[in-house]
C-alpha cells in the first residue's frame, strides 16, 4: 500500500494549514481528549444552539492525521444537527475500520473519505477518531478528559 | 558512549544475522530493518532451539516428580539459575529469583519489602527517567502504607542531578530504586555512586537493569546494589521470563510476594510456613521452557562477547547520531555523555507517530511514543519521540537505510 493512500493531499494540507484552530473567543460546550498511547491531546469547543451545532473549534497537538482529522471534522460539521453528526460519525468510524461498503447508504462523507486509507493501519484508526470522540463528549458535555485507551 | 576499554576484535555482523532467522523478511515490500531492540530483541537459533529441544526431549514439571524427566527438568531449571548467577556473578545461585519480567520482579520488592517494612513517613526514592514499571509499584505501595516517593531531577540533556540526590536522601529513605541504562534517552546512570550514596544514608538499592545486561557486563557484587532487575527478552531471550536477584540478606527480610506451590515448606488449614530462599519467591509452576531458554541466551550473548557486542553497538550510535544530525529537522533527545544503544529524537513539524508510520513504509521498525516514560516527555515538554535502539546485529548500511527514511519524512508530509 502506497503511503499517498494515507497521506492525501488533503489530510498533508490540513495537517499544515489546520482550520477552525485555537481556542475561539465564545463557545458553551467543549471537551478534552486524549490519546495516552501517543500523547496525542486535544480539545473541542462547541458552540450548540438547539440541535444544532452551529461552530466548531479545536486546539492540541496530535499527529498529521489526527490534526487534519479534527480540522476536516470541524469544517464538515459546522451546522449540522446533532442527529446528523452522530450519523456522520458512525459511517466514518465504518470507513477507518475499513467497512466502506457502508458508505453507500449513509450520509455523504464528502471530503472525510479522504481517510478511507487509514484502514490499512490499525495502529493510526484512534489517531483519526480522537476528535470525534472528544466531540462527543463535548456534545454530552462531560467534563472529563476522554480517552481512546 | 560506553566504548570497551581494549579494542575487540570487531564482529563478524554477517554470520551473526544469519542466526537470526526473523530478520530475513521483508516488511512492506523492503528488506525489514528491525531497530526497535530497547522494546524486545530478536531471537538467535540458539534460544529458539533450546526451546524446541525442551519440550521435544524433557518436558516435565519441576521440584516435584522422582521421575527421570521431571528430574531433568529440575536441573536444566537450576542450571539456568546458576548461569544467572554467573552472568551477574552473585554471590550464590539461591539469590536468583524467577520472575516474568523486569516489571514483576520490582513489583516482587515493592510488595515484598515495601507492604512489610515501610511506615508512614517512610520515603522511597526513584528518578525522573524511570520507566513506569519503576514507578507505579512504588505508588501502589505508598499509597498503601503512607510512605512518599521523592523524585530525583535531571537536566535537559538527561543525566540526574546527584547534587539534589545527596539533598533528598535522609534517614527516612528506605529504598532508593533507579534505572542503570534508561530506554527513552539512552543515559548510563552512575549507579555505583547512587548506590554508595543511599547505602551512607542507611537505604537499600534497587537497580532497573532492563536495558543494562544487553550491553554492559554487569557484577552485582562490584555494583554493591541490593536487588537488580532484568527481562530475558531484551536480552535475545524468550518472553516472560525475568530474573529479580537479591542479596541474600536484603531477600530473607521480605515478606513472601504471591502464595501457592513451591513457594511452601508445610501447609496445614491453621498454618504455612514457607519454603527457603529462592522457592519462596517462585509460587506455582514457572515459566520452565522460558528458564531454560534463558541459560541459552546468556550462552549466546556470553559467547559473542559483551565488550565486542558494546564496542559495536556504540559505533552504530555515533554514526546513527552524526548521520541524523546533518538533517536539520531532526532534534536529539537525551545527549548525557555516558549513553548505550539509544537514539531518540523529535523532527521539526512531523509528530513521532507519523515518522514511524513513514520508517514502516521503508521496513524500517522504530518505536515511537512515550516509551513508558511519561514523566521524562512531561520534563522535556515533548509529547513523545522516535526511538531508534539497536543490538548486536544491525549494520551500519541500515543506519543508512533509517537516515534516508527519515529524509523522506519531510518530502511526505510536505
Ligand atoms: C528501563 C526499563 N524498565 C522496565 C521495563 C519493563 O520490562 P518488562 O516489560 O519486560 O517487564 C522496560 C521495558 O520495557 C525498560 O526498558
Amino acid at each position: 500500500m502506497d503511503l499517498r493512500e494515507l497521506y492525501q493531499d488533503v489530510i498533508l494540507d490540513h495537517n499544515r494549514n489546520p482550520q477552525n484552530f485555537g481556542k475561539p473567543d465564545a463557545s458553551n460546550r467543549q471537551a478534552d481528549g486524549h490519546n495516552p498511547l501517543c500523547g496525542d491531546k486535544i480539545t473541542v469547543y462547541l458552540t450548540v444552539e438547539g440541535d444544532r451545532v452551529v461552530d466548531l473549534h479545536f486546539d492540541g497537538v496530535g499527529c498529521a492525521i489526527s490534526t487534519a482529522s479534527a480540522s476536516l471534522m470541524t469544517e464538515s460539521l459546522k451546522g449540522r444537527s446533532i442527529g446528523q453528526i452522530e450519523e456522520l460519525f458512525e459511517v466514518f468510524h465504518q470507513l477507518v475500520m475499513g467497512n466502506a461498503d457502508v458508505m453507500f447508504d449513509g450520509p455523504d462523507l464528502g471530503k472525510l473519505v479522504a481517510f478511507q486509507g487509514v484502514s490499512e493501519y490499525p495502529m493510526r484508526v484512534k489517531c483519526a477518531t480522537l476528535c470525534w470522540h472528544t466531540l462527543n463528549a463535548a456534545i454530552e458535555s462531560k467534563q472529563d478528559t476522554v480517552t481512546t485507551e | 558512549m560506553t566504548i570497551a576499554q581494549s579494542a575487540p576484535a570487531p564482529l563478524d555482523v554477517d554470520a551473526i544475522r544469519q542466526e537470526f532467522p526473523i530478520l530475513h523478511q521483508d516488511v512492506r515490500g523492503k528488506p525489514l530493518v528491525y531497530l526497535d531492540n530497547a522494546a524486545t530483541t530478536q531471537k538467535p537459533l540458539a534460544v529458539i532451539d533450546r526451546l524446541t529441544e525442551y519440550y521435544t526431549t524433557i518436558n516435565a514439571n519441576v521440584h516435584r516428580g522422582v521421575h527421570t524427566l521431571s528430574q531433568k527438568a529440575t536441573d536444566a531449571f537450576e542450571s539456568a539459575r546458576e548461569a544467572v548467577r554467573s552472568y551477574l556473578n552473585a554471590a550464590d545461585d539461591r539469590e536468583v529469583i524467577f520472575v516474568r519480567g523486569t516489571s514483576e520482579a520490582i513489583n516482587l520488592v515493592a510488595h515484598g519489602y515495601g507492604r512489610s517494612r515501610l511506615e508512614p513517613g517512610d520515603e522511597i526514592i526513584i528518578s525522573a527517567m524511570e520507566h513506569h514499571s519503576n514507578i507505579v509499584p512504588w505508588q501502589m505501595v505508598c499509597e498503601e502504607t503512607g510512605a512518599k516517593l521523592r523524585v530525583i531531577p535531571m537536566t535537559d540533556s538527561g543525566e540526574l542531578l546527584l547534587e539534589e540526590y545527596a539533598r533528598l536522601l535522609t534517614p527516612r529513605t528506605r529504598l532508593v530504586s533507579v534505572v542503570y541504562v534508561s530506554n527513552s534517552l539512552g543515559t548510563v546512570n552512575p549507579v555505583r555512586e547512587i548506590t554508595a550514596m543511599a547505602h551512607q544514608a542507611g537505604a537499600l538499592v534497587m537497580l532497573d537493569g532492563a536495558q543494562a545486561v544487553q550491553h554492559l557486563p554487569v557484577d552485582v557484587q562490584e555494583l554493591g546494589c541490593d536487588f537488580f532487575a532484568f527481562s530475558g527478552h531484551k536480552l535475545y531471550g524468550p518472553t516472560g521470563i525475568g530474573v529479580l536477584w537479591g542479596r541474600q540478606e536484603a531477600l530473607e527480610e521480605m515478606a513472601p510476594y504471591q502464595g501457592g506451590g513451591e513457594m511452601i515448606r508445610t501447609v496445614t488449614f491453621e498454618k504455612t510456613t514457607y519454603n527457603d530462599l529462592p522457592h519462596r519467591f517462585e509460587a506455582g509452576t514457572p515459566d520452565i521452557a522460558g528458564v531454560v531458554a534463558l541459560e541459552a541466551a546468556l550462552e549466546w550473548v556470553s559467547a559473542v562477547g559483551l565488550d565486542r557486542i558494546a564496542a559495536h553497538e556504540a559505533d552504530l550510535v555515533e554514526y546513527a547520531t552524526t548521520s541524523l544530525s546533518f538533517n536539520r529537522r531532526v532534534q536529539l533527545i537525551g545527549e548525557a555523555k555516558e549513553r548505550s544503544s539509544v537514539v531518540s529524537f523529535v523532527m521539526e513539524a512531523a509528530h513521532p507517530h507519523d515518522i514511524g508510520t513513514i520508517l514502516d513504509s521503508e521496513g524500517i521498525a522504530v518505536r515511537t511514543g512515550h516509551h513508558c516514560t511519561q514523566p521524562v516527555m512531561d520534563r522535556l515538554g515533548i509529547a513523545a519521540t522516535a526511538r531508534a535502539s539497536f543490538a548486536v546485529y544491525n549494520t551500519r548500511d541500515e543506519v543508512d537505510a533509517l537516515v534516508s527514511g527519515v529524509n523522506k519524512v519531510a518530502e511526505v508530509l510536505g
